[in-house]
């Protein structure tokens, strides 16, 4: 288990090396800045549009970071078959698996947090600019410190999505791993739909099948809490608390399986 | 210790080929083999052998479909084994990001290595295969010639026991390839067993105490490399100083001219060189390189199969 650690400083050591992070941690910054001016042509609504663009492109650029550096984590080391003198060291292909899970988690983090100080900048920079009488117009102030539990909910998700990119890229190639990633994503921020699928449809076969579905596949909606947070509503610590617990126990069976496929691989 | 650093029993690998009815293909077919501790053994064999194979399947790169694989007494795979063994893949690749110490130092931590004793282990074997000076360089901007170097130092950041070198000359340029024998040879001397694979013989021939020979998945000989009768086939002569004339009067036809007043000469079997150098001499030439034309492995095995109590095993 030492070398976990070890392999997680790797990861982070690899990625923030690497250009593809840049552009999107640079291209996320400078659209939570420019929600900024956005702002400006929206008398009365400025900050409710720089707290919604902001928060949006945290996750969405946060995806992005997931799934590209998330794949990249095993199967490039696979397909570039630098894995063949990693795995001569003494290291367990699980510890492998969990050491590339908690690098990348790392990253996400630090990007995460280099993302939420952009937007508590811009919007601080706003509260700064703007007359206490126009503050008061505000639903909720600027720098509202509920926009972290929105945040920690963002990278609640992300980490599940790692675990699913990671999965994918444990037995397919990186293509085929991000084209799965991408399909889960969009599934799952609809997957409420498949819920409600027996009001739709007659056939219970199928209704069934939605069923099995919705419990099956990851339910990524929950997580986005967006819009609560920017029109001042109310988000319970315990329906956080409940998110990130379905978080962990579907990560937890998403690296089981990881683990469990990658110990049994050939590496032709 | 035990009796043997690499032993192989039996050891079978099948791969499935075919993407709609995928069927076994054995690239490996019971192969037993031992190794002992000090010992060079060249693990030779034509292209698609199965030496890639054998030493992914030593690694736990691979899963045998039957038969075992040992390294210094324990399961191929053994954690314990693999703090104790150094694997050169074959055309080594690594992390573009990172610098050569650096995935070094990395590679020493997981052998339990310190931060400071990583980093000075890493030196010194940057130093060693002649890497010191490009050492802060991404290895993205590694020649191909440069990873392999990078390889070769990796497989000794935890002064392993056991060294398996996948084609260690692969990719190399002379100088490269002279260097690395050089090493081979060292690690020799300091007591360490060394496995290294490659198709070609006269790697073999400068540094082996012992072959296996493997074809089409099967191992069709082991010995000392003297005891297996590689037919010579002549000699490539080249020599320098002279113009075809004298060549003539010499009685030497098969000549082929390079620049600068050099020529190469096949020699044929029946014309041995040792009657030749002198009289060379005599003409003023100067040799330039001398080389023994064997038969390919291919051609030796073809042959054991035609008549195979020409050659030991």
């Amino acid at each position: 288990m030492a070398v976990i650690p070890q392999i997680a400083l790797q990861v982070f050591r690899e990625s923030v090396r690497d250009k593809v992070l840049y552009n999107l941690v640079l291209f996320a910054v400078m659209l939570i800045a420019a929600s900024y001016l956005i702002g400006q042509l929206t008398a009365g609504q400025d900050v409710k549009i720089i707290k919604d663009l902001g928060l949006g492109a945290t996750q969405v650029f946060g995806l992005f970071i997931a799934v590209f550096i998330g794949i990249g984590l095993v199967s490039k080391e696979v397909e570039r078959r630098s894995i063949y003198s990693l795995l001569a060291k003494p290291v367990r292909r699980y510890e492998l698996v969990l050491g590339k899970y908690a690098g990348l988690v790392l990253t996400l983090a630090v990007n995460i947090a280099v993302m939420a100080v952009a937007l508590y900048a811009v919007l601080g920079y706003m509260a700064w600019v703007e007359t206490e009488e126009f503050r008061q117009s505000w639903e909720a102030p600027a720098t509202d410190p509920a926009m972290l539990l929105a945040i920690f909910l963002i990278f609640a998700q992300l980490m599940l999505v790692t675990a699913i990119a990671l999965f994918f890229s444990t037995f397919l190639g990186p293509i085929l791993s991000a084209m799965l990633t991408f399909g889960l994503i969009v599934v799952g921020h609809f997957n409420a739909d498949l819920r409600n699928f027996e009001n739709v449809v007659d056939s219970r076969a199928a209704a069934y099948l939605a069923k099995v579905l919705y419990y099956v596949l990851p339910n990524l909606a929950p997580f986005d809490v967006k819009a609560e947070v920017v029109h001042a509503q109310p988000v319970s610590l315990g329906y956080v608390a409940l998110t990130t617990g379905y978080a962990v126990t579907y990560i937890g069976a998403l690296l089981l399986a990881a683990m469990f496929i990658f110990a049994r691989r050939d590496f032709k | 210790m035990p009796r043997y650093a690499i032993r192989l029993q039996e050891l079978t690998k099948d791969f499935p080929v075919g993407f709609w009815r995928p069927r076994p293909v054995r690239a490996l077919d019971g192969v037993s083999l031992e190794v002992e501790p000090g010992e060079v053994l060249g693990f030779l064999g034509p292209n698609g052998a199965g030496k890639t194979t054998t030493l992914k399947l030593l690694m736990q790169l691979i899963y045998p479909t039957s038969g075992r694989a040992e390294i210094l007494g324990r399961p191929a795979g053994d954690v314990e084994a693999r703090r104790r063994l150094g694997y050169l893949p074959e055309q080594p690749y690594f992390y573009d990001n990172l610098t050569a110490e650096e995935l070094l130092v990395y590679f020493g931590r997981l052998f339990g290595l310190s931060a400071h004793d990583a980093r000075s282990r890493a030196a010194t074997l940057l130093d060693r295969v002649g890497l010191g000076a490009a050492r802060r360089w991404q290895l993205r901007k590694y020649s191909k010639g440069m990873l392999q170097r990078v390889g070769i130092a990796q497989a000794l950041v935890n002064d392993p026991e056991v060294l398996f070198l996948d084609e260690p000359m692969s990719g190399l340029d002379p100088v490269g390839r002279r260097d690395t024998r050089e090493l081979i040879r060292a690690l020799k001397h300091e007591g360490r067993t060394v496995f290294f694979s490659s198709h070609i013989l006269s790697d073999a021939e400068a540094l082996c105490s012992r072959v296996a020979i493997l074809v089409k998945g099967r191992l069709v000989a082991t010995g000392r490399l003297a005891d297996l009768a590689f037919e010579i086939l002549g000699w490539e002569l080249i020599v320098t100083g002279t113009d075809d004339g004298i060549l003539t009067v010499l009685g030497l036809d098969a000549v082929t001219t390079v620049a600068d007043g050099r020529f190469v000469i096949n020699l044929p079997v029946d014309r041995p060189p040792d009657q030749l150098l002198p009289e060379l001499g005599r003409h003023g030439l100067r040799v330039v390189s001398l080389t023994p034309r064997h038969e390919s492995l291919e051609e030796f095995f073809m042959r054991l199969v035609e008549h195979p109590q020409e050659t030991a095993s």
